[in-house]
């Protein structure tokens, strides 16, 4: 079997490209490890020297306004040097391919990427390449690719779950929406059957869910008020507008008939259940704002956690290379 | 040389810093076995302050060689640090680094009045300008060992283990 490209060979994480095939213990020591950093940002200082003199390149080939702040705020406060690159106005406008920007870059003395591109996989090619030019020392942080995965999004999102619900398999959780083009469902997915959640349920209508659901052990719901009854955990997804143009869906006011949550369906729920939303949310669309400003949603919660998730990540990956 | 007694090295180090300290001065201890230490003489001196622990694995200097520790805990300081008088407390000092550390971190959290340091065991092998404020006792552990303070039954107790460094 090939190696894990995620893992060096001492299983350690070597780049963060997809939490699916990421093992239980991995995941679960970012998880843990993101706790001492949560207290951080508590104190008067909250910077520690961990990636001092370390330079993180923000590589944004598609625009992100919180994801790259998160990030830019994490590495800013393990010390390290943060380049964002605006690709908008870069070489690769003026036709550079990917690899030779990579390449430019490296060769400015970078010490890890934070990657974030439409196309499936950029963040694994990459990695890949760096390696196979004996640059081993160079990380990847895969900040979305296309709709294959956000691996942050769904470790903040675990970290959440965790912080309210404490144990993973005793839970029921729902994730709702456009899980089709969605890469924060799919990493949402599989780190939720690897930390053994043992009822995961997709609740979308029929056009807007992967052939394969199934099989990534979901259960399938095309009635949302069916799909919530009793659930611990609510992960709704974003729709993007651009859905609504083609045949997948009518209207946005017909799809939040259907499929948005409103305060009457979430009381189908457990009482203590938790509504999760990665951002930025269409109120009126996919969550009604009653309770994305209710008692029972994390939202704000989700984005601080995101900031000490991603400096475990980081900080696991800076370290030891020496 | 016998591996001394904990429970007894505790007594005497509450005992030498009995006279320096005053109800307001706060204890940090170092994790883990500093933790310990610092919870007990916070018991024996009286102190109103609740005892702070500092996890340094944010602050090490070999970062870069060994990458992040595995079990690293939050720190927590329950106190304003700025204008205290704080004792660090470890069980037992050796190269001075984790010390070092330790006085970064602190410094991230306010400017503290006084920085003093308590430990039960000084075994030698500095490797930076530190000396101990307060230390019950001086101990070499036989080559390639090292000692590890043990909690049992909410006792200390010294052992010791194969060197690993």
């Amino acid at each position: 079997m090939a190696r894990n490209p995620q893992l060096n060979k001492h299983g350690e994480l070597q780049h963060l490209l997809t939490t699916e095939g990421l093992p239980r213990d991995v995941i679960t020591r970012i998880l843990d490890t993101a706790e001492p950093f949560a207290g951080v940002a508590e104190r008067e200082v909250k910077k520690v020297p961990l990636l001092r003199g370390k330079s993180v390149f923000n590589l944004f080939f598609e625009n992100s306004t919180r994801t790259r702040t998160t990030f830019e705020i994490a590495a800013k406060r393990l010390s390290a040097d943060v380049i964002n690159l605006n690709i908008a106005t870069s070489s690769t406008n003026k036709g550079e391919t990917l690899l030779d920007t990579v390449d430019n870059l490296a060769a400015m003395q970078a010490d890890m990427f934070v990657v974030r591109h439409a196309s499936s996989g950029a963040p694994y090619l990459i990695a890949q390449h760096l390696e196979a030019t004996g640059r081993d020392h160079i990380h990847v942080v895969n900040a979305g690719d296309g709709r294959h995965a956000h691996p942050t999004q769904g470790l903040l999102d675990m970290y959440t779950i965790r912080h309210y619900k404490r144990d993973f398999t005793q839970l029921s959780v729902a994730i709702v929406g456009d899980i089709l083009h969605s890469r924060v469902a799919r990493s949402q997915i599989h780190a939720l059957t690897t930390l053994g959640v043992p009822d995961l349920r997709a609740i979308a209508p029929k056009t807007l869910l992967p052939h394969d659901i199934e099989r990534l052990g979901c259960r399938v719901f095309n009635d949302m008020r069916e799909g919530l009854r009793d659930v611990d955990v609510v992960m709704m997804l974003r729709l993007q507008n651009e859905r609504m143009q083609g045949s997948l869906l009518p209207s946005a006011q017909e799809y939040f008939k259907f499929f948005g949550l409103t305060e009457d369906k979430l009381a189908l729920a457990r009482p203590d259940a938790i509504v999760l939303h990665p951002g930025p949310m269409n109120r009126g669309v996919e969550i009604d704002s009653a309770v994305a400003d209710g008692r029972q949603a994390v939202i704000l919660p989700q984005v601080t956690f995101g900031i000490a998730v991603r400096m475990a990540v980081m900080a696991m990956l800076g370290g030891g290379n020496a | 040389m016998s591996l001394p007694d904990a429970e007894a090295l505790l007594a005497g180090l509450a005992e030498q810093m009995r006279p320096h300290v005053t109800p307001d001065t706060a204890l940090v201890g170092l994790h883990t076995g500093g933790v310990w230490v610092a919870q007990r003489l916070h018991a024996q001196l009286g102190l109103t302050q609740p005892p702070g622990a500092l996890d340094v694995s944010f602050y090490r200097d070999d970062y870069a060689q060994r990458g992040l520790a595995r079990d690293t805990r939050s720190s927590s300081l329950p106190f304003d640090v700025e204008g205290r008088h704080l004792v660090l407390v470890d069980d037992v000092l050796h190269t001075g680094r984790t010390v070092r550390a330790a006085l970064n971190e602190l410094f991230d959290y306010g400017r503290p009045q006084r920085v003093e340091l308590a430990v039960l065991i000084d075994r030698g092998g500095r490797q930076l300008p530190v000396a101990p404020t307060y230390c019950a006792t001086r101990y070499m552990p036989p080559d390639g060992q090292r000692v590890k303070l043990a909690q049992e039954d909410d006792r200390l107790l010294l052992r010791l283990a194969p060197d690993t460094e």
